[in-house]
């Protein structure tokens, strides 16, 4: 028992350095990434190819001065970003990292904060709760900039939560009715990969996940040119890292949820023959690790994927937005959803 | 501890801070901070949810009104401006009719209440009655009338959203 | 009237049922940023790599001495004259018994200052000095962080001995056969006799 929690909180510890880590990386490869597109250099001052450029940003943030405005009200303007920032996290404790290995002694331990039977749920509610952290920051500041990104923010999360939600319920059914995360992709395991049977469904997905990330070219409640800032328009010094640095995080647990929703998270193709071919046997603890790598590389490019987005595409106006949102992807997604059932149906997943 | 059960410590502190929250929201000033006291008051009930062994209603109960409808409310308190200065006075008419409808209210309540003694939940009493599949299957085998029935109500609502919303209807 | 025939008329077509999806679009567009990836980058990293500068650069100015090691300027104030930018300040003092290796001739600049922030670095000054004693190199003015720091003095000028700075590529063999011609040589040491210039 005692050794089962240590285990977990050592898993926690992990999770969480590892969502930070990966967001502190991400803003060096989002620079670096945005140069090479564009035929620039990039970061590459601090460090070999600037490596250590998230160490002086975070320094920088540490050091600016911090503002709060004498108009704003003081509690919930340190309020906003502290929740962005918790429900930002959070969402990491369902995702299933590698596959469970057995120990000597015949104990299974799972790469997993807690498997939950309703991951799925769990996701989207943590995933809802985090337009308060955007709204409060933004409505606390007292700045009509402030306010009108958060309003933008919240009714923009608010919309693709509807189609991302009925996409999400068709890859369940694809599923076989499981709303466990670790399920999902041990389903995957012994079939394809579920993107086979769902291309649709993952469009859908990944584009309302651009608009939930507020990632460009959805990226409305930040726009600059329009807005100043944003919803941080207010914000200085790490309150504002806070911001940025979640909307890495965001960034990084949707990319994972894409693996592991369509793309057969810790799996890889041939898996099982590459296993038996180096000559590990099942429940090893070296298959939890590769499975993990193969789980970290897919959820690498799949943030690189976002920043291409990024660098290439203008940003909406928020009438095509909501467009976008309610009249195409939504009927688009229920469309999908019609399909599955009864593509499922004639696969014999459904019973009636 | 003290004779009492985890899971009962648990209901205890968790009613405390819901009927807490639910007393801020009545008596704070700022119409936001009301609003916020209000969705605490709603995670404090999600977890008497989960205390039941209700795990799906609990995470839609997060989902939907602390994630979607108390979102939608925010949005409509922040962009009113309610200052306490452009509050209007209340006449003493609508206290009393105010009055009224609460005591109203109360007794409604109370009746429920009385009635649900008659109850026999323990044919429901197991760990799983609140799975999402066994949840699925009493909604569309037993329940299934009043779920359909309500989802038409939503329909009209949503209808007739949109037609109070429409500036001019050819 | 067509003068060329390379206008376009404008069309307003309907976009086709493939062209509203967008979707193929958006995959052009990001295929052709992602092909920027293997392009050359242009960049030159500035303090380990440099451009390579032609000789006559106009950068940073430098006052020269003369082989002996006397400063060469007589402070005429001619420069200052030219300087459009007027970025030129100087101030004359007579030349010591004992100075002669010092300064070349009988007066000399006590002071010199040129504003880097406001020089243009047009090569006037360069054109109009009779005695070549000012030009423009090819080094680059430093980053400083005040702007006070930016007023070159002597001090940062004038040549050091033991570090002469080459500005012979700066004058062409035309520049030299040029010089030779007794009446313009004006690098010489004044003779007591005025010479007539005579520019064929």
């Amino acid at each position: 028992m005692i050794a089962f929690v240590i285990y977990k909180f050592i898993v926690c510890v992990i999770v969480f350095g590892l969502s930070l880590a990966v967001a502190a990386y991400s803003t060096w490869w989002e620079r670096k990434l945005s140069a090479l597109l564009q035929d620039r250099v990039g970061p590459n001052r601090a460090g070999p190819f600037g490596l250590l450029q998230p160490l002086a940003d975070g320094g920088k943030m540490f050091f600016k001065e911090e503002i709060i405005p004498n108009v704003s009200n003081r509690f919930l303007f340190v309020l906003g970003p502290s929740l962005f920032m918790l429900t930002a996290l959070m969402t990491g404790s369902v995702i299933p990292w590698g596959k469970s290995f057995t120990t000597d002694s015949g104990s299974t331990y799972s790469f997993q904060i807690t498997d939950i039977n309703i991951g799925v749920l769990y996701l989207f509610g943590v995933v809802s709760i985090g337009v308060y952290g955007i709204m409060i920051g933004g409505w606390a500041s007292n700045n009509k900039y402030a306010l009108l990104g958060a309003i933008r923010a919240s009714s923009q999360m608010i919309s693709y939560e509807v189609a991302m939600g009925i996409s999400v319920i068709a890859l369940i059914i694809t599923s076989g009715g499981t709303l466990s995360l670790s399920e999902i992709v041990e389903q995957q395991d012994a079939g394809v990969a579920n993107i086979v049977w769902q291309p649709l469904g993952f469009l859908i997905f990944f584009i309302c996940a651009l608009a939930e990330t507020n990632r460009a070219p959805f990226d409305l409640p930040e726009c600059e040119s329009e807005l100043v800032g944003g919803y941080h328009t207010e914000y200085s010094s790490m309150k504002l890292g806070l911001f940025l640095f979640a909307e890495y995080i965001n960034m990084f647990i949707s990319s994972a949820i894409m693996a592991a929703f369509y793309f057969g998270g810790y799996n890889f193709p041939w898996a099982h023959e590459f296993y038996q071919w180096i000559g590990l046997h099942d429940g090893s603890v070296w298959i939890s690790i590769i499975g993990f790598g193969a789980f970290f590389t897919k959820i690498c490019i799949f943030i690189s994927v976002f920043m291409w987005v990024r660098w290439t595409l203008p940003r909406f106006r928020y009438d095509q937005l909501m467009h976008l949102g309610w009249k195409i992807l939504l009927p688009l997604s229920l469309l999908n959803l019609a399909i599955t059932v009864v593509v499922e149906y004639f696969r014999g997943n459904i019973h009636f | 501890m003290l004779g009492y059960t985890i899971t009962q410590w648990l209901f205890g502190i968790l009613s405390f801070l819901a009927i807490m929250f639910a007393l801020m929201v009545v008596f704070s000033r700022n119409p936001v901070n009301s609003v916020l006291y209000l969705v605490m008051t709603f995670f404090c009930i999600a977890g008497h949810y989960l205390l039941l062994n209700a795990q799906f209603l609990a995470v839609v109960h997060i989902v939907v009104y602390a994630g979607a409808i108390m979102v939608l409310f925010l949005f409509v308190i922040m962009l009113m401006d309610l200052n306490q200065d452009s509050e209007p006075q209340r006449t003493m008419v609508t206290k009393i009719i105010a009055g009224v409808a609460g005591g109203l209210m109360l007794f409604v309540l109370v009746g429920s209440l009385k009635g649900t003694e008659q109850l026999n939940l323990s044919s429901y009493g197991s760990s799983q009655i609140g799975t999402v599949k066994n949840l699925g299957k009493v909604l569309f085998s037993e329940f299934l009338f009043p779920f359909e029935i309500a989802s038409v109500l939503l329909l009209a609502a949503m209808v007739g959203a949109i037609m109070i919303g429409k500036k001019d209807i050819k | 009237m067509q003068l060329t025939n390379r206008s376009k008329v404008v069309s307003n077509k309907v976009q086709s049922g493939m062209e509203s999806m967008y979707l193929p679009a958006i995959l052009k567009g990001m295929m052709i940023t992602a092909s920027h990836i293997f392009k050359r980058r242009p960049t030159i990293r500035y303090p380990e790599q440099t451009r390579k500068l032609s000789a006559v650069y106009r950068g940073l100015h430098v006052l020269k001495r003369d082989e002996k090691g006397a400063e060469r300027c007589t402070a005429c104030g001619l420069c200052a004259l030219a300087c459009p930018a007027e970025a030129i300040t100087m101030e004359n003092a007579e030349r010591q018994k004992g100075e002669e290796s010092l300064y070349r001739e009988e007066k000399y600049a006590k002071v010199y200052e040129i504003n880097m922030l406001r020089c243009i670095f047009c090569g006037l000054c360069e054109e109009a000095c009779p005695k070549e004693a000012i030009f423009l190199t090819d080094r680059i003015v430093d980053t400083e962080y005040e702007r006070e720091d930016f007023i070159y003095g002597k001090d940062k000028l004038v040549e050091k001995i033991d570090k002469r700075i080459d500005v012979s590529k700066r004058q062409t063999l035309e520049v030299a056969e040029f010089k030779k011609i007794p009446g313009i040589k004006h690098n010489a040491v004044w003779e007591g006799n005025r010479i007539d210039r005579k520019i064929n």
